[in-house]
């Protein structure tokens, strides 16, 4: 198996260009949405809203102003597949077309989906949809084709400002560790990042550097995955059964008694 | 400068620029500073995606751009800091022209109120164009160094080759200099005088900017300057899309200058340009006033008449112009070949002369006037420019129209579509204008070469052929030649002589697309790299190479040596530096002059030669010759202490310490004796139309700039209540220009799907606005509708004691397309600069109202 690949985006240097989601859109022959005929959202300079099946790449536009503007930031992050080491979606697929791949990517196979949505709903990060070209869920495949002839991403090739890293996993946390430093060196507190540890699903194979809580970027400050709730389930399950079935004992008993 | 020299700097200031956004590749050099720790400062109206990555962002209203320069001016030179250090004093001393002694007719903004000497009513141009525009004019005579006269001393010999006793002819006595700098006609010293009332607290004033964010920035940027620290500038059109914007780009050498920055890595001027190739179309010009090279065009209403008039007039002794004779003699053998001769001034009587400024903005007044019969527009859209509905009203009158372009451009179809029509103020049967729509290839699809920002030609290789009709532009004008030299071969008339005789040779050798009927790109190269006449094989190897006897040919001089042989097409090379070491990547592509890469990089080296630190090293002299990172921008082996020559001409009339060899007195300009029309020094003046009064001078605008009165064409006066607001136009990163280019392109389509105007929550508040709202935006020429995108990106100023608002839009949008809207340029003016005639589309008055 090859190493471990994954990008490690540096939200610090994004300047919100959106060439990540353009050239991701190109590579990948992903369509516009309507055609490309929409509506001004009003929210700052974002109009694709959101990752689905047809949006792999998304750049996320946070204003912060403070009334008299004394205090400003105007936060940018390219939002990708979050390549999770434990993945929801990978656990939830009953057709086995999530598969992870030789560098320790996530990747599903549309021939194999069966377009279930399952592993919509299991994605802390609200990653994939339906694609409506394929009928198929999708998401970002890292770029799984190019990665198998040695060339890096398309959305990484495109950043022209490296804020989107793309290489082996353990290069990255060099590289993340030392800007936070350097970061924090230059008196930004707030800096932290995000999923670069087993701690977080097991460690996410495409992890950020933040300047603000994750919630500020629609980030779930603790995402889970869908097994979670397995014990509890069965734990209420089983009682639940106990129950019925102590219920039933008693009804038939009393039914019985009545019939005799 | 050079973008990747940006690397280099230790501070940054953006201003006039939305680089991130608009330059977004080039703005990786910037990012990789700040992550070497360097500073970035962005300077503007808005806070935009370049602020958001800035370490300080500084609001101005959009301007006042001089204003800030100069308190940055006034700062430094009241600075310990720079009174202290040495290293100032011998850079300002010995490479720039503050020892200079100005003339004592001179008088300064500070004298005359507001204006300088030589101001007077404007005599128009000849009757056959009086469309010049200028609202009035200088005699520049009182702004010349002392003691030098204008007319040249020495009765002038007659015309060569050889032609170095003419340009001999043309000396004057070196002008006198005070190196204490303490003489009060010094140019350090008017310098001083004329910024001392551009304060902090008047930058507040007139800017907007809150003093303390100015200081930020003046203490930020000086200690960035120095012997071993270094701070660039980038600017693009939102300096020079004014009516004094060479005066706001002077302004900002002027400071660098005073800082050490010019010459040096990571220091300098970053003039960010537009699409791919603009630097190459005005170094092999598409302007009507300069032929290649940035010669001037031979003129009616200069001493033009003979090429010895044109030289005398045009060719400055002392420095490198005083090759001009060996640029123009190649030139015109270019244009002529065999034709020219030394007995008929190389053909210099058959080369079209101008008759006034024809540039943009006074054609379109022209066409209004019925003056034009027809227009070949080939990569650009008028319809959805300046001013827009005056220009395609300028369209309706024109008898016939080619538009060559990848898309039905707005211009293609403005008798169709355009709001002129749909309002029912023209109708299409009533227009006359024959329109001729060729469909264009996309540069993947030819040969050919860019000259990008950095003056770097890299050659494009073809990848497919182009679909369908679409044909390249190389094509449409060399089929245009070809065509026009047939109707013209049998003329007698004396004005066709030049088309007869001009040389046209690039049909391609390659058979398949010689049948396509496409020139071959590297013969046009090799014209404009030159060769020795009588061995067209024998490429020129660079411009020292250049005769002024006609034995050299050779289009373009400053691109001389980008082809020194057949085989070896130096644009094509792709060879990077090695990682991690230093140097300016000269095996990549070619830059001119002389794929010298930072210009005047003599200034790298103090006066003896030796780099000014380690750290800043860039060029310095090894003992025997000059050498370094870069391609040395000097004499190779002249000595930095050597003395310049006296009564010599050309680079011996420098000194060893002379780094700015283009200029005649080897120095970096801080004051401008010649050259410019609207003042020796930068000053403070309102855009034309402004809702304030200029706090700074009695002066409101620039007494001299362009202004064409025409119906559709009105200017709002000073503070009209009508139009109480501020406005800006700009671009986004996710369209291009007009948007011929991306509204067609459901990629970029989907990301700014609408045309919206940016406001304050402020202002949005006290009309009533709500987020996404629509709203009517109008000025005195016209009313547009887009959606109110409200954000505290934007923010109200407090111009001289009163709020004022600033509004912004983007102007990407027009009737053709997948997506469309209101075009921005529906509401500017035809007003502009008096030394390049751009417009003012940068600042303006405007009025918003919820729809």
């Amino acid at each position: 198996m090859a190493q471990p690949m994954g990008f490690f985006t540096d939200t610090t240097v994004c300047i919100g260009c959106k060439a990540c989601e353009v050239a991701c859109k190109e590579w990948n022959q992903l369509p516009a949405r309507n055609g490309g005929i929409g509506t001004l959202s009003g929210d700052s300079y974002d109009n694709t809203r959101h990752l689905d099946g047809i949006h792999w790449r998304h750049v996320k536009f946070i204003e912060q102003f403070s009334p008299d503007r004394r205090d400003g930031r105007w936060l940018m992050m390219s939002d990708v597949c979050k390549h999770c080491v434990r993945a929801g979606c990978m656990e939830v697929c009953p057709t086995g077309a999530i598969i992870r791949t030789e560098f320790d990517t996530v990747v599903i196979q549309s021939d194999a989906c069966n377009g279930c949505r399952d592993c919509i709903a299991a994605c802390p990060f609200g990653v994939i949809d339906i694609n409506p070209v394929s009928g198929t869920a999708q998401k970002c495949t890292l770029c799984y084709d190019r990665m198998k002839v040695g060339l890096e991403p398309a959305c990484a090739k495109a950043c022209p400002t490296q804020s989107i890293n793309f290489g082996p996993i353990a290069d990255l946390k060099k590289l993340a560790q030392a800007r936070l430093g350097q970061l924090e060196q230059g008196g930004e507190r707030r800096a932290h990042l995000y999923g670069a540890d087993e701690t977080m699903l097991g460690g996410l194979n495409s992890f950020y550097l933040l300047v603000d809580k994750p919630e500020v970027y629609g980030l779930p400050p603790d995402p889970r995955l869908p097994s979670r709730n397995l014990k509890s389930s069965a734990l209420w399950s089983t009682l639940g059964a106990v129950a019925l079935a102590i219920l039933g004992v008693f009804s038939f008993r009393e039914r019985g008694a009545r019939d005799v | 400068m050079y973008p990747r020299s940006m690397a280099d700097s230790d501070c940054i200031v953006i201003q006039g620029s939305n680089m991130a956004e608009c330059h977004p590749v080039a703005f990786r050099w910037p990012m990789q500073a700040k992550l070497k720790g360097a500073k970035l400062i962005h300077v503007d109206p808005r806070f935009t995606r370049t602020s958001a990555v800035a370490d300080i962002h500084a609001p101005i209203r959009a301007g006042s751009d001089v204003a800030f320069l100069g308190g940055l001016i006034h700062y430094v030179l009241e600075s310990e800091r720079w009174k202290g250090d040495p290293f100032f004093k011998e850079f300002v001393v010995n490479y720039t022209n503050a020892a200079m002694i100005v003339g004592d007719a001179l008088k300064d903004t500070e004298d005359a109120d507001g204006v300088f000497s030589g101001l007077m009513q404007y005599a128009p141009g000849i009757k056959e164009w009086p469309l010049d525009g200028f609202v009035g004019q200088y005699d520049t005579r009182t702004w010349q160094y002392a003691e030098s006269p204008a007319r040249p001393r020495a009765t002038p010999p007659p015309a060569g080759p050889p032609f170095d006793p003419l340009v001999r002819s043309l000396l004057t006595p070196p002008p006198r200099r005070d190196e204490t700098l303490q003489h009060t006609r010094t140019v350090f010293q008017i310098v001083k005088r004329h910024f001392s009332r551009y304060t902090p607290e008047m930058v507040e004033r007139v800017t907007g900017c809150p003093k303390e964010t100015f200081l930020q920035v003046a203490e930020t940027i000086l200690a960035n300057s120095g012997r071993d620290r270094t701070t660039s500038f980038a600017y693009a059109v939102a300096w020079t899309q004014h009516t004094n914007g060479p005066q706001t780009i002077g302004c900002c050498a002027l400071l660098q200058l005073l800082l050490g920055n010019i010459g040096r890595p990571g220091a300098g001027v970053m003039a960010l340009r537009g699409h791919a190739s603009i630097q190459g179309s005005t170094d092999v010009p598409t302007l009507y006033h300069s032929i290649h090279g940035y010669m001037n065009h031979p003129s009616a209403l200069k001493r033009h008449d003979s090429l010895r008039d044109w030289l005398l007039t045009e060719t400055t002794p002392r420095g490198y112009w005083a090759n001009t004779p060996k640029f123009m003699v190649s030139y015109l053998k270019s244009m002529y070949g065999a034709a020219a001769t030394k007995e008929n001034d190389f053909g210099y009587d058959w080369h079209p002369r101008i008759i006034g400024d024809h540039s943009h903005l006074p054609m379109f007044v022209a066409m209004n006037e019925g003056r034009v019969k027809g227009l070949l527009c080939i990569g650009q859209n008028p319809a959805t420019s300046l001013n827009a509905s005056v220009e395609r009203k300028g369209l309706a009158r024109l008898e016939w129209l080619v538009v060559k372009d990848n898309w039905l451009t707005e211009t293609a179809t403005f008798w169709q579509n355009s709001p002129e029509i749909k309002s029912g103020q023209l109708r299409s049967q009533d227009i006359r204008t024959e329109v001729f729509f060729f469909p264009a290839a996309q540069v993947a699809e030819y040969d050919g070469s860019f000259t990008n920002t950095q003056r770097m030609l890299q050659w494009h290789f073809k990848a497919a052929n182009p679909p369908g009709d679409c044909r390249t532009d190389l094509w449409f004008t060399h089929q245009l030649a070809r065509r026009l030299k047939q109707m013209y071969a049998h003329s007698t008339l004396p004005r066709d002589e030049g088309f007869k005789h001009l040389v046209w040779e690039y049909d391609s050798d390659d058979p398949h697309e010689r049948e396509r009927g496409e020139p071959d790109a590297h013969k046009i190269l090799k014209e404009i790299n030159g060769y020795y006449t009588d061995q067209p094989d024998r490429h020129l190897a660079g411009f020292g190479d250049l005769k002024d006897d006609g034995s050299t040919t050779c289009a373009s001089w400053i691109y001389c040596g980008v082809f020194p042989s057949p085989d070896r097409n130096l644009a094509a090379r792709r060879q990077p530096d090695a990682p991690n070491t230093p140097g300016a990547q000269l095996e990549w592509g070619w830059a001119w002059p002389a794929n010298r890469r930072i210009l005047y990089n003599r200034a790298s080296a103090d006066l003896r030669g030796r780099p000014w630190s380690e750290r800043k090293k860039w060029v310095w002299w090894d003992g025997v010759k000059w050498t370094g990172h870069d391609v040395p921008d000097f004499a190779p082996t002249k000595a930095p202490l050597s003395k310049a020559a006296p009564n010599a001409i050309g680079l011996d009339a420098l000194s060893g310490s002379d780094p700015f060899i283009m200029k005649p007195d080897g120095v970096g300009w801080l004051y401008v004796p010649t050259g410019l029309v609207d003042g020796p020094l930068p000053a403070h003046y309102e855009p034309a139309e402004s809702p304030v009064a200029n706090p700074l001078y009695r002066q409101q605008s620039s007494p001299v700039l362009k202004y064409w009165a025409l119906d559709g064409n009105q200017l709002a006066p000073r503070g009209d209540p009508r139009f109480p607001y501020i406005i800006t136009t700009y671009r986004l990163t996710e369209h291009y220009l007009a948007g011929a280019m991306s509204r067609w392109n459901p990629w970029l389509t989907e990301l700014q799907p609408e045309f919206f105007v940016e406001i304050s929550p402020e202002l949005a508040a006290e009309k009533g606005i709500g987020n996404t709202d629509w709203i009517t935006v109008s000025t005195p020429r016209g009313r547009i509708r887009g959606k109110a995108l409200v954000t505290r990106r934007m923010r109200p100023f407090t111009i001289a004691g009163r709020t004022v608002h600033q509004v912004g839009m983007p102007f990407h949008w027009g009737y053709q397309g997948l997506i469309t809207g209101d075009a921005g340029n529906e509401l500017t003016a035809l007003v502009g600069d008096p030394n390049v005639s751009i417009h003012e589309g940068k600042a303006f008055v405007c009025n918003v109202e919820k729809t």
